[in-house]
């Protein structure tokens, strides 16, 4: 039996991402040396990943990336990304996250933009390495590999597969002839939000809107909204801050989780691509209903939340942060009613747009779910009828039709199987949570969205768990980021036979 | 005039004849027999060779001429004509295209590809199907003054309102004239106590109100509905063309194709038009997805016998108006006299538009009725013309008996012509003129 697949390619550029993940760690590192914290925790990965990646580019010469290299690359990259995001955390030795399982968690619900913590006591921790869930979370944010395009000259003519690989939606637009100046586009447009956003709230900050955001908690918080993930170094989430900074964030999650080559239409001064697209009205429209729904829910209750700014706040705010995958929590909604947290359960199953910095199933593959589900009713009753399903306006071909149907069905046996593991798993180790409270953590870990309810809730802590549980957690998160495709490749024979 | 036409396939050959009796023809075509067929048959010159070639075009005298046709059944060997004759002279270069591609790029920019004016002929007969179903009972309809005056063609049937009245008392409406009836194929003047009889053809020019308001009592047995249903049999260029004009109006017309993976290319290319893929003579599928309530059949698929064979099962299930592509002129009489409603002939179309560019400058537009037996014309009048400065009372008597004054716009008004009305310098005429009278109509206006 001959390995078709060129895996020492895969492996090698993997090591020219590991050399190059000294860059980011030098930002806790900063703040070590600022505070005077150790500074270990983070020169020794720095060594670490510096010395496998060379070792890695070792390996082979050849650096020609096919369909095949480019799904074990991007698999491989995330895993090994997340492993070395790990030491910093067992290193440092501190509370839960000194524990392996814990700190492996940790850095994958980090780089996967999950947000899930295992966290118990924000207090033992450096800033640091507080700092350090944040840029990890950053970086993964839009897609290391994006970023790795963009950066890295060896991946010019393979970087458009790999960005095609890491998001499975099909839809790599080149803005630019050359693929690494489209990633590098979009990587600006990145920064320039981020930037934005910390000059917002430290903004707010220095008007006296927002007596708790420091500068660093405007950084630290602005690498986790734009990416759509939700780390916060503070115990309370959003909820530390005042109204003025929970308002300021819920554009910036809307924003994150649009499509960013949308974006960069509109930057541009075309509005129409915006205003044409229907995946966006979609998107706004599912933000619009749900709102309104758990709004209608908390009001109708009158608790926990009174007033009318109070109410309109939080729902906004979780149902925003929900289906954008971010995860920031601006009050305990764990204790709200359950019709308004099984809203918010559902939420998770949406995503915001393709094409960025968001999870899930996400608002394109929902769309195209609808629609052509609408034209097969359509065709049930004139069965001699052509219609082809648009979006905005041009043809989605049956393929992409069929794929998505398989992706969203896929993903939702993925979700039972995980439920069942979970629910299964906790019961073992006489951790009794309820169904549903299963149910919400693997949604939550497989849509890389964050909190649950219960045990998993937003100001609680996953690190109750099992390890069992928590593995197969870090699992569902590296697979759900990646949009499972990439794994599951790998774990076909054919894949690796000729 | 020296008109060089290249490619005398169907469409160029009809050309060529038409344009023979006036002008000097020189006919260039690449197959030796068509060559021969040409010059023993008709009196034009015919040069065997090929027209994108510069020596073939210089042999023809394409320098020299004030026309280049290029007419051949490929769109890029017709691009590669004019441009080529572009190079060689100052001729006005006539393209014949089916893309609609190379239309979109020309109309954008014209003169593209070295072309002056682009005629497609599945465009311009989609036109004519759309003007025609859109009015009821109506054979022919044609524009005039960019949309203020309309050419109409009706048949009279026996249950209508204005069969057995004499024409004035069936003119009622202010802003219409009666330009003609056509009686057994043949055109007559009307005058005021003509008496229309069921089976007349009438030629009415008017405003496009007054000519619908007029189709609503000649159609006066039929009912028109509030939302009207096409149906297209056939998804070639016509049949894509048609759907496409219906939906611009913002009509929902549904298209039946039987190849599917046609079927589906038209899907994606028509996103208002209801597809289906299905063979339009099955009368099992006729009737299941309710064919016979439709306003009107549009049959054009590229046969004409399939054309005639779909219009009479769709007669047959109950549709009330039935429209055919004809291909051979020949044929269009038969197909109105067995029960097709209307027959259009593609190459009348083109005819229509090539021809009048033929007639100068001063003919803005140009509808052929009848064969050619008259010509309804737009022309601008200018200080020289009879009709210039005079009531038309006084002018019509020097001009040749078959001609009627059908509408006039001024200033971009529609102006109502009678007898003590003053034409002025810069007025569009709209004139209908029997073909005996057009060279003595077309030296004095």
């Amino acid at each position: 039996m001959t390995v078709r697949v060129d895996w020492r390619v895969s492996c090698r550029l993997v090591g020219t991402v590991l050399r190059w993940l000294w860059v980011p760690l030098v930002v806790p590192l900063a703040v070590a040396l600022l505070d005077g914290t150790t500074v270990m925790p983070f020169v020794l990965p720095m060594v670490g990943t510096v010395a496998v990646g060379f070792g890695l580019e070792r390996l082979t010469d050849r650096t020609d990336l096919r369909a095949r290299e480019a799904f074990l690359m991007v698999s491989l990259t995330w895993l090994a990304v997340a492993v070395a995001g790990a030491t910093p955390f067992v290193l440092a030795g501190n509370g839960t996250l000194a524990e392996p399982v814990n700190a492996l968690f940790e850095s994958m619900s980090g780089i996967t933009t999950t947000g899930a913590t295992v966290v118990v006591a924000f207090d033992r921790h450096s800033r640091a390495i507080l700092m350090w869930r944040a840029v990890i979370q950053w970086l993964g944010g839009l897609g290391i590999l994006v970023l790795a395009t963009a950066v890295l000259s060896q991946l010019s003519v393979g970087g458009a597969q790999l960005m095609e690989t890491e998001t499975q939606t099909r839809d790599v637009q080149k803005l630019t002839p050359r693929i690494s100046e489209t990633a590098g586009l979009l990587w600006r447009l990145y920064i320039g939000l981020t930037g934005l956003q910390i000059a917002v709230l430290y903004g707010l900050h220095l008007i006296g809107l927002a007596p708790e955001m420091t500068l660093y908690d405007a950084v630290a918080h602005a690498f986790t909204t734009v990416s759509t993930s939700g780390f916060s170094p503070r115990a309370a989430s959003i909820a530390a801050f005042s109204p003025a900074v929970q308002w300021a964030v819920v554009p910036f999650m809307i924003l994150g989780a649009t499509n960013f080559v949308l974006l960069y239409f509109v930057l541009g001064g075309n509005l129409d691509r915006l205003r044409n697209s229907d995946e966006f009205r979609f998107y706004l429209g599912i933000l619009g209903f749900f709102t309104l729904a758990v709004a209608g829910v908390l009001f109708a209750e009158g608790a926990p939340h009174a007033g009318v700014e109070e109410v309109a706040r939080h729902s906004v705010f979780q149902v925003v942060s929900i289906v954008t995958t971010t995860g920031y929590a601006s009050t305990d909604f764990d204790l709200w009613s359950s019709a308004a947290k099984h809203l918010l359960f559902v939420c998770m199953f949406v995503g915001g747009m393709a094409g960025s910095t968001t999870c899930s199933i996400k608002t394109l593959r929902w769309l195209v779910v609808l629609k052509a589900f609408r034209r097969d009713l359509f065709t049930v009753a004139t069965p001699s009828a052509v219609r082809p399903v648009r979006l905005s306006g041009s043809v989605v071909d049956e393929e992409t039709i069929r794929d998505i149907y398989a992706y969203t069905l896929v993903s939702l046996v993925f979700f039972i199987v995980a439920t069942i593991f979970v629910a299964v798993d906790t019961s073992r180790v006489r951790l009794s949570i309820t169904e549903f409270e299963a149910m919400g953590a693997a949604a939550s870990t497989f849509f890389n969205v964050g909190p649950a309810f219960g045990i998993a809730g937003p100001f609680a802590s996953y690190e109750p768990f099992p390890r069992s549980t928590k593995l197969v957690m870090t699992f569902l998160m590296w697979v759900g980021r990646i949009e499972i495709i990439p794994v599951l490749v790998l774990l076909t024979p054919s894949y690796w036979r000729s | 005039m020296r008109i060089v036409v290249v490619g005398a396939g169907e469409v160029g050959a009809n050309i060529a004849v038409s344009l023979a009796a006036d002008h000097e023809v020189v006919v260039v075509d690449v197959d030796p027999e068509t060559v021969d067929e040409f010059t023993y048959s008709t009196d034009v010159l015919a040069i065997e060779g090929n027209g994108t070639s510069r020596s073939t075009l210089q042999a023809a005298g394409a320098g020299e001429a004030d026309m280049v046709v290029a007419s051949t059944d490929d769109d890029e060997t017709n691009l590669a004509v004019c441009g080529t004759a572009k190079t060689l002279g100052e001729s006005f270069t006539v393209a014949r295209v089916r893309s609609a591609t190379f239309l979109e790029t020309w109309t954008a920019s014209e003169g593209a590809f070295g072309v002056d004016l682009m005629v497609s002929t599945d465009l311009l007969t989609a036109q004519d199907v759309v003007r025609v179903v859109g009015l009821p009972a109506a054979l022919d309809v044609d524009p005039f003054a960019s949309g203020l005056v309309q050419m109409a063609e009706f048949e009279v049937t026996p249950g209508s309102e204005v069969a057995g009245r004499t024409v004035r008392e069936a003119d009622r409406f202010e802003s219409l004239t009666f330009a003609a009836l056509v009686r057994n194929g043949t055109v007559v003047l009307p005058r005021g106590d003509t008496v229309i009889e069921a089976g007349d053809r009438v030629v009415v020019i008017g405003t496009p109100e007054s000519v619908e308001a007029f189709s609503e009592t000649v159609a006066s047995t039929e009912t028109a509905t509030e939302a009207d249903d096409f149906v297209i049999v056939g998804g070639g260029a016509i049949g894509y063309h048609t759907a496409k004009l219906l939906e611009e109006r913002g009509l929902r017309p549904r298209l039946i194709e039987q190849r599917s993976d046609r079927a589906r290319e038209l899907a994606e290319a028509l996103p208002g038009t209801v597809v289906m893929a299905h063979n339009a003579t099955d009368v099992d599928f006729l009737v299941g997805e309710g064919i016979g309530r439709a306003d009107a059949v549009i049959a054009a698929t590229d046969s004409d016998e399939k054309n005639l064979l779909v219009s009479l099962l769709a007669r047959n299930v109950g549709v009330r108006r039935t429209v055919a592509i004809v291909e051979e002129g020949e044929y269009a009489g038969l197909f109105e006299a067995v029960g097709v409603d209307v027959a259009i002939n593609p190459r009348e179309a083109t005819a229509e538009e090539i021809v009048r560019f033929t007639q100068g400058g001063r003919v803005e537009n140009l509808s052929l009725v009848e064969g050619r037996q008259a010509e309804v014309l737009e022309i601008e009048v200018d200080e020289e013309s009879v009709l210039t400065g005079r009531p038309i009372r006084e002018s019509v008597r020097d001009l040749p008996s078959g001609v009627v004054v059908g509408a006039i716009t001024r200033r971009r008004e529609f102006v109502v012509p009678r007898g003590d009305t003053v034409v002025e310098p810069g007025d569009h005429v709209v004139l209908f003129v029997a073909a005996d009278a057009l060279a003595g109509t077309m030296d004095r206006v």
